[in-house]
């Protein structure tokens, strides 16, 4: 986990409340509609996401710019740039 | 070609339908082809009649949250209780039903197949198979798929 990081999303995608597999699935939907080299933030409280964004990232072929934890490691921020 | 998925679901209990849905949705997310194979049992989990309402049997299982003896699992009315519990723990996480999953799996292009065997020897009739499902086949043709899959699963 980084510490903040000063990263400009062109969307946001609020999973927060959702558990394995709905954050990496809806991800997927999300980044679908954006465009190559635009960046998608992932909000979300499920633990598990802090490795399977990463994986679905380099596995779609996106790539995994970093996160961050607030209110002590319940609700984490993810950044992926669409490959 | 793609990275692919394939998986046998072999069991028709509630505890064991949420697996292989769970990783073939995962696997198509991260850009994977991903089949379904659904045999004996496990096509209670394509079956329109059942999936609904899968249950957990308390009785065999030392794994539940609450210890229950196996003499108290085997009374009238257990396993119903049993699954109403893991019901309440999986709406409780957010966790999607079977149902929700099935379509989340066919929204993202995971292949279901009903085991065409199954489907007779229990007397299934083929309306009963939900829509989302794809043609029934049998093992030759999950094998050719499986040919080329990365990973293997039965489940």
């Amino acid at each position: 986990m980084g510490d903040a990081i000063d990263i400009k999303p062109d969307s946001i995608l609020d999973v927060k409340g959702l558990c394995c597999p709905m954050p990496v699935v809806k991800a997927k939907k999300a980044i679908d509609s954006l465009e190559s080299g635009q960046i998608m933030e992932i909000v979300g409280t499920d633990a598990g996401s802090k490795g399977d964004i990463p994986a679905w990232a380099k596995r779609a072929g996106h790539e995994f710019l970093g996160s961050t934890e607030e209110d002590g490691g319940e609700v984490f921020h993810f950044f992926v740039k669409k490959g | 070609m793609a990275d692919r998925l394939a998986i046998i679901a072999s069991k028709g209990t509630l505890d064991m339908a949420y697996p292989p849905l769970i990783l073939a949705s995962t696997a198509a997310a991260m850009d994977m082809e991903a089949g379904i194979f659904f045999t004996f049992y496990g096509l209670d989990i394509v079956n329109k009649k059942k999936y609904h309402k899968l249950q957990v049997a308390p009785i065999g299982n030392p794994a539940m949250p609450v210890s229950v003896p196996n003499i108290v699992g085997m009374l009238p009315g257990m396993t119903a209780m049993a699954t109403k519990m893991m019901n309440g723990m999986i709406g409780k996480s957010n966790l999607p039903s079977i149902p929700e999953l099935i379509t989340v799996c066919k929204e993202s292009g995971v292949k279901l197949w009903p085991c065409q065997m199954t489907l007779d020897m229990m007397n299934i009739s083929a309306d009963d198979v939900i829509e989302e499902a794809d043609m029934t086949c049998g093992a030759g043709a999950f094998l050719d798929y499986a040919m080329d899959a990365k990973i293997s699963l039965f489940i």
